[in-house]
């Protein structure tokens, strides 16, 4: 089992970045990464236990499940059902945190998984950083002021 | 009930900013409404249980206990006991996380209590502007003013007795004796570190004999070493106090317990890292990654020989040379270290006690010989490893166990179109980026398990002696560590 920790601030409140991350649906939207995503089944995209089908620019797929969704604490719990990473029990959070001094916010991503043992550290700098990181330096661009 | 909660992003790495908010009773140095502190029953301040007695520049008086303390999590939790304000059920969390995307630290700050009816708002506000807003500005100006441990006083104005051992003349084993010196404050470009491993190399016997002049006795030997910062000097921007570090420095004096050494050698280690690992990692880890990669590019299809292959070094560069592609031959001087070479990655062991291998280096490869040979054995070699080295072959010289190099004859090399280097590690340390690329690649290579310290020499560092006698008689294998 691997963890990767991923933290940045980002220039908005949590409200307002919340908005933009909470719907498990909307991944095109703020990913630079992702290409378009459907929710399975047509299931609305806040029900827990649904399934996001996304395809990524460099063309692979993802299916991932929402595992925990909370617009009390900011935080969405995921895990993956298929990718291209050929990892296995991956299970992903992102959360939100105000920071009360300016308005600003801190968001974590951190995630679990299994995989062969000589993938962990080019795995862990994929997810940690080509991903988390990725997807949080573009929310940064999108709120900076 | 009443919570109060604020939060703000600390402009420091999350560890500087730990070791201040640890100390349940460091609150005196940085927050500006508390006036004076102090534990009570002498109990140190990082002891769950310890009750701190403060007052207030207006003059009020708390006493809190300290409920929670946790390391890995970065958490202090603590309730109020007594005070003279009417606040009861007072709990408190400090929770710290890292900021991974710049070295930066949120910090949230948290309590419930209960206060008079109808002055619940004049309590919250009291407490999150009062006590936390004015706290992190508190604290981010203490740490402006380049606070962290320096509000310590002594540990950084008083030199540091240190214990070591020290080279009392030029001589055998025995003329390394057991002394105390003192570590000064670090200078400007300075930082001060506590060892927790030393490494023993064999450029140590030879600062000890004094056939390299590198110290006057009486001085402590030593080229390597790894532990944690006490105190940085100004100007160090790349390590804070409590850092967990490693360094090989071009001056000897690493055979003591706490040593003041210029930060250009210093680097932070990762979490990944051991101490003990880095003490053998410095100078040999870093010698195999710029006689690998930076004096001669290795790669696949490189038959590369390698003397003392069952060595501090030599093993390094069995296993890193295996893992770059090459086919290596190595020499030693037993069967045992035959068996130890060919587990680290050793193709092709030979046994050469008599000094004699070059017919054995040509017989294994077709005649042909080694592209590149990793020469530390020195003079006595010359001749054979000029007749073990291939057409267009690389003779890096990199030490001289063996005895000085002397004269080599230029025009010999001719008869194999030879390259020769001489490298030493301390041109290639002495710019910071290389210095840094050199530990990071070595740091990976250890991390994939291609460098494998195998730390099967571990002495009190009183018994330096000891770990020189046995490396002298050759009956080592792998690496020597001291521990002070």
């Amino acid at each position: 089992m691997i963890k990767v920790y991923t933290s940045s601030v980002i220039d908005a409140s949590a409200d307002a970045v919340w908005a933009q991350v909470r719907d498990f649906n909307g991944l095109p939207n703020w990913a630079p990464f992702v290409a378009e995503s459907r929710i399975e089944g047509g299931l609305p995209a806040d029900r827990i236990g649904c399934v996001r089908n996304f395809r990524l620019k460099d063309g692979g797929t993802i299916r991932e499940r929402l595992l925990t969704l909370s617009d009390y604490d900011y935080q969405c719990t995921y895990s993956i059902l298929e990718s291209p990473m050929n990892v296995d029990n991956y299970v992903a959070t992102l959360k939100l945190t105000p920071v009360t001094d300016g308005v600003r916010t801190f968001a974590e991503w951190w995630a679990e998984f299994d995989c062969e043992p000589q993938r962990e550290s080019e795995l862990a700098e994929f997810v940690g950083q080509r991903v988390f990181q990725a997807a949080f330096d573009s929310l940064k661009a999108a709120f900076r002021r | 009930m009443i919570r109060v909660t604020r939060s703000a992003i600390i402009d420091a790495p999350i560890a500087r900013v730990w070791a201040i908010l640890r100390d349940f009773n460091s609150h005196t140095a940085w927050h500006p409404v508390v006036a004076e502190s102090s534990i009570e029953n002498d109990e140190p301040s990082d002891q769950v249980g310890c009750v701190r007695n403060f007052t207030l520049r207006d003059g009020n008086h708390i006493r809190e206990q300290l409920l929670t303390l946790s390391d890995h999590e970065h958490v202090s939790t603590y309730c109020i006991l007594d005070a003279t304000i009417p606040m009861r059920r007072y709990v408190a969390t400090v929770r710290l996380k890292p900021v991974t995307d710049g070295a930066r630290t949120f910090w949230h700050w948290e309590s419930t209590f209960d206060a008079p009816r109808g002055r619940e708002q004049e309590f919250a506000d009291l407490v999150g502007k009062g006590v936390y807003e004015g706290g992190f500005a508190g604290l981010r100006s203490y740490l402006q003013r380049g606070g962290a441990l320096r509000a310590r006083g002594a540990e950084t104005t008083d030199a540091i007795p240190s214990r070591g051992v020290v080279v009392s003349r030029f001589g055998g084993p025995e003329v390394l004796t057991a002394a105390t010196l003192a570590a000064k404050p670090p200078a400007s470009g300075e930082v001060r570190i506590r060892h927790t491993a030393i490494g023993v190399n064999y450029i140590d016997v030879y600062v000890r004999t004094g056939r390299y002049r590198m110290l006057e006795p009486p001085a402590p030997p030593g080229m390597e070493a790894a532990g944690m910062v006490i105190d940085v000097g100004d100007g160090v921007a790349h390590l804070l106090p409590g850092d967990r570090v490693a360094y090989v420095a071009p001056e000897p004096g690493a055979y003591v317990d706490v040593r003041t050494v210029p930060a250009a050698h210093v680097v932070a280690l990762p979490d990944d890292v051991d101490e003990e690992s880095a003490a053998t990692l410095m100078l040999k880890g870093l010698t195999a990654e710029y006689l690998l990669h930076r004096t001669h590019r290795v790669g696949a299809g490189d038959t590369i020989l390698v003397h003392a292959a069952a060595g501090g070094l030599g093993s390094y560069l069995c296993a890193w040379g295996k893992a770059l592609g090459a086919r290596i031959v190595g020499t030693v001087s037993s069967p045992d270290k035959a068996r130890i070479a060919r587990d680290q990655g050793c193709d092709v062991a030979i046994v050469a006690d008599s000094g004699a291998f070059a017919d054995a280096v040509l017989s294994a490869t077709g005649g042909r010989g080694a592209d590149v040979i990793y020469d530390g054995l020195g003079g006595p070699s010359h001749a054979e490893n000029l007749r073990a080295l291939a057409p267009l072959g690389h003779w890096v010289m990199h030490g001289q166990a063996g005895g000085a190099h002397g004269t080599l004859v230029l025009g010999e090399l001719g008869a194999k179109s030879a390259t020769v280097s001489a490298p030493v590690l301390f041109h290639y340390t002495a710019s910071r980026e290389r210095l840094e690329a050199m530990a990071s690649n070595t740091f990976d290579a250890f991390r994939r398990g291609i460098l494998r310290p195998s730390i099967r020499h571990r002495y009190p560092l009183a018994s330096a002696a000891d770990a020189h006698r046995d490396l002298e008689s050759r009956r080592t294998t792998g690496q020597l560590l001291l521990f002070p």
